[in-house]
């Protein structure tokens, strides 16, 4: 197994546009002057927006890294260690949708699979990785995310689908095919990780509640 | 103190120690391999792992600091079985293709595997493969045999100060990388060879050459720079197959330079392995006796005066002073070491040297360079000046420079001027950085030979000396008015007087038509197009580079390698080398050869035996008795006939106030600076990839 490689087509040139200068201002606020580095992981995550605005693909390339690490007055190989260490920066092109299924085991025990064979037939992307040929889609698998109760999840860009299923995952992709975005959340008939249908326990307390309210 | 156990044994350690150098204290071996004394603490491979008494589990010990009364087992079945587990974990990965290895026999990895490991294997599985790395032309890399120890991402980042390896992406697929495949840029990077304790940077010249314990091994010391570094040369066969270095922690704690290091296949190129003569125009092969022969009847009826000799940059004590008492025999006072024309104030000895000495550097807290570029000059002293700059803290020691460097320096400088003018505006106090001086404790000035082989060399060491009245320089028990040399001879031949007697001629009033006969000692860099047509040269060394072709005798001598020597280095140090091969062919330890010559001519020099030739160099000057310290005496320069301030009046004409031209780098080419480094094919390489123009290009 080889491992890391540096994508061949980078692009020759990264500026930050003025929305992502308003949100360096911020972070940078946050630090104090002679310890700015601190500030590497935001910054990061600043330009990889920023070129998923511009372009469609929220990607760093290596001259974006190499523009933070002159801000931040840090060699640019310390940039390249985070960048591909954390693995919510995409070095790599991806898609103008980011596919991150969790196949961890409680959502592979709730059908991660057929979410995954969903995203796979609706999007014709072959293999975890890789990006489908319309170049709309890439489709990556991820460790947990932390909302088990709600498995399996598809978390597409920054936005956590939950409690899918195949026929859901291809009707989400559909949606977004056409430019839609689906309110993000369950997908089934529940609010947040409470039960399926509503309230199952404490019922006969109910107007307790409501007083309290 | 703090009192701490360790097997049962207590030993008083300073507080902030770590439990691993408590345990080596004690005098207990702990098995580690990413941490490394000069390195900061990383934790990572786990090897050290010991038991400490109500520790609930084993802790690494390197990252692990001792506190009083603690109690640190090594021994105990626990830890046995931790590191045996560790050490299981660490192999998981690891080719095991020690037979192929060029580490193998010296390897870390070996040895603990052997002392610590369980000694077979459960490991079934597949294991990873990592792509191999160019790094550049000196360090050739086998990934898959990393155990990503980190030692070289901080070699690189703290030592260096060329942060360019890392360790990118995480678990199974971590891998140490430039991750834009590129060069060091460093002049360190051979010590990442040392550094590393596995197979995954080893050695692109020397791969599959021999075995570590093939090798003949023996002391030296480094003559590419005037830093003195301790080296060890390694042979096999007659050969020199490798120049590793030596613990000195005064002088180069345990780095060499890449040229010191890589060096070596110049001592096998462009060698003199036998007299020549040039008959009608033409060079010949000749005996040493038809050479001697010859040479005698070209001295013969030639006046003193018009017989000069110039030193190169790479000499021994022993070949100067035996050249200097046949000079003084055959009644020349024209004598110079300084081929490239330095000026140096030659009332004591103070005057050239680095008196703080290089460990010095440690204790200064403010630096100001003037005309030097030590990255480039001394490479070894520049990490020396980083390690402070990194120790000092924030803006604990300010770094100021006189000169605009060709590279980086590695450390933050504030770059004051490209000229001597700016010494005046310290002088007078206008400009701050003359404040941060005089508040410092221990501040200090480099001086380097950009400075100093300039016209008006004399008015900018007057202005430095001045400044370093004014703000503390030169105070009691502290002298931070510094010479850089570059000349690893220099300090060597200033110390015995190697220079113009009573109505001498200097090395640039030699050329020209200056004297008849022109003995060359190894002395290359100067303009030799510049000698007279008329001059008869003899050209005594053991590179055929520029002087040679250039001269009518060449008398074959030996390189550093192949004779035992005494060199002084920048700091006034003085050390002995010991020979590791014979020279090649006919050529001769030089010394030697200028006895045998002494006697053809009838002036019989009175040695006969290396001894004697350092018993007579410590007459002329007793610092050669002290070999390995730095002697501090206010010793004038002994055996000098003349007073050294004729010295000064009969050299080059100095100018008394200093010009307004900026300070040039003396270094053009780190890879290329003497007749050996130019033979050198390894060199060669370096200078292509890193040369002149891609520095500037790079910065």
């Amino acid at each position: 197994m080889t491992t890391h490689q540096t994508p061949q087509q980078q692009p020759d040139t990264f500026v930050f546009d003025s929305a992502s200068e308003a949100e360096i201002v911020t972070v940078l606020a946050k630090y104090p002057t002679e310890r700015k580095a601190s500030a590497v992981m935001p910054l990061l995550y600043i330009a990889q927006r920023q070129l998923g605005r511009e372009s469609g693909s929220a990607w760093v390339p290596l001259v974006a890294m190499d523009e933070i690490a002159r801000r931040l007055e840090m060699a640019a190989i310390r940039v390249y260690e985070v960048a591909s260490f954390y693995t919510m920066f995409n070095t790599k092109p991806v898609g103008r949708y980011h596919l991150q299924v969790c196949t961890t085991t409680p959502c592979w025990l709730r059908g991660s699979d057929d979410v995954v064979a969903a995203c796979k037939r609706a999007t014709g992307i072959g293999a975890f990785g890789e990006t489908s040929a319309d170049g709309q889609f890439t489709l990556t698998q991820v460790e947990c995310l932390g909302a088990c109760s709600n498995a399996p999840i598809l978390q597409v860009d920054d936005d956590f689908y939950e409690d899918m299923d195949g026929p859901r995952t291809v009707a989400l992709i559909d949606a977004l095919r056409r430019g839609e975005r689906p309110p993000a959340g369950p997908t089934i008939n529940r609010s947040g990780s409470a039960p399926e249908g509503g309230r199952k326990t404490l019922v006969d307390a109910e107007p307790s509640i409501a007083e309290n309210k | 103190m703090v009192r701490v156990i360790v097997d049962g044994t207590p030993v008083d350690v300073p507080p902030g120690f770590s439990a691993l150098q408590a345990c080596e204290a004690a005098g207990k071996e702990i098995p580690r391999f990413c941490y490394h004394e000069r390195l900061s603490v990383a934790g990572n491979c786990r090897m050290c792992l010991v038991q400490v008494v109500r520790a609930p589990k084993p802790v690494a010990s390197c990252g692990f600091p001792v506190s009083e009364g603690m109690e640190i087992l090594t021994d105990t079945e626990v830890v046995r079985r931790a590191r045996r587990a560790v050490m299981e974990f660490l192999l998981i990965n690891h080719p095991l293709d020690c037979p192929i290895c060029d580490q193998g026999g010296e390897c870390d990895l070996q040895d603990q595997a052997y002392g610590y490991g369980s000694g077979v294997s459960r490991y079934q599985e597949a294991k990873r493969a990592v792509t191999d790395k160019d790094i550049g032309p000196l360090v050739k890399t086998v990934m898959t045999r990393c155990i990503q120890c980190t030692r070289c991402v901080r070699f690189t980042t703290e030592v260096a100060g060329t942060p360019e390896l890392g360790m990118v992406s995480r678990g199974e697929n971590a891998e140490i990388t430039t991750y834009v495949e590129k060069a060091l840029t460093s002049e360190l990077s051979g010590n990442l060879i040392d550094i590393c304790p596995v197979g995954a940077l080893t050695a692109k010249p020397s791969a599959f050459h021999a075995r570590s314990w093939e090798y003949k091994k023996t002391d030296s010391i480094d003559v590419m720079d005037a830093v003195g570094t301790n080296i060890q040369i390694q042979a096999r066969g007659g050969e020199v197959m490798r120049i590793v270095p030596r613990v000195n922690d005064e002088v180069n704690e345990e780095w060499l330079s890449d040229k010191g290091r890589f060096s070596v296949d110049g001592l096998k190129r462009r060698r003199l392995d036998r007299p020549w003569v040039r008959v009608h125009g033409k060079l010949m092969q000749a005996s040493w006796q038809e050479a001697f022969v010859s040479l005698a009847r070209r001295l013969d009826g030639v006046s003193g005066y018009q017989i000069g000799a110039i030193a190169g940059d790479m000499c021994d004590a022993e070949s100067l002073c035996a050249l200097k008492d046949l000079m003084t025999a055959l009644g020349s006072p024209n004598l110079d070491c300084r081929q490239d024309n330095a000026w140096y104030d030659l009332s004591a000895r103070e005057g050239y040297l680095f008196n703080s000495g290089i460990l010095g550097i440690e204790d200064a807290d403010a630096l100001l360079l003037v005309g030097t570029h030590p990255r480039h000059e001394a490479p070894v002293l520049n990490a020396r000046i980083r390690k402070r700059y990194l120790n000092a803290g924030r803006g604990g020691f300010p770094i100021a420079m006189i000169g605009h460097p060709q590279t980086d320096p590695t450390y933050e400088a504030e770059l004051l001027g490209d000229g001597p003018d700016v010494l005046e505006k310290l002088l007078d106090g206008s400009h701050p950085f003359a404040e941060t001086l005089k508040n410092a404790k221990r501040p200090m000035i480099i001086l380097g030979h950009g400075a100093l082989t300039r016209p008006d060399a004399a008015a900018v060491y007057d202005a430095c000396k001045k400044l370093a009245d004014q703000t503390g320089v030169v105070a009691e028990g502290w002298n931070g008015l510094n010479v850089l040399h570059t000349a690893a001879s220099r300090v060597g031949a200033l110390d015995l007087g190697f220079l113009p007697g009573t109505r001498g001629r200097t090395a640039s009033g030699m050329l020209r038509g200056g004297v008849d006969v022109l003995w060359l000692l190894g002395a290359d860099d100067f303009p030799v197009d510049k000698i007279g047509a008329e001059t008869f040269v003899i050209y005594q060394g053991h590179h055929g580079d520029a002087a040679a072709a250039r001269a009518d005798i060449i008398l074959p001598g030996a390189a550093y390698t192949e004779k035992p020597g005494t060199y002084v280095n920048t700091e006034g140090r003085v050390q002995r080398s010991f020979r590791a091969v014979f020279p090649p062919g006919e050529a001769r330890e030089d010394w030697r050869i200028l006895r045998a010559f002494s006697e053809v001519v009838g002036k019989t020099l009175p040695y006969d035996t290396l001894e004697a030739v350092r018993e007579r160099m410590a007459e002329v000057n007793p610092v050669f008795r002290r070999i390995g310290a730095i002697s501090r005496p206010e010793a004038r320069i002994e055996g000098q006939s003349v007073p050294s301030t004729s010295v000064v009046s009969v050299s080059a004409p100095q100018e008394d106030s200093m010009e307004a031209n900026p300070f040039r780098p003396v270094v053009q080419d780190y890879y290329l600076t003497n007749a050996i480094s130019r033979a050198s094919a390894t060199m060669a390489e370096c200078s292509r990839v890193y040369g002149p123009t891609r520095a500037v290009a790079a910065e």
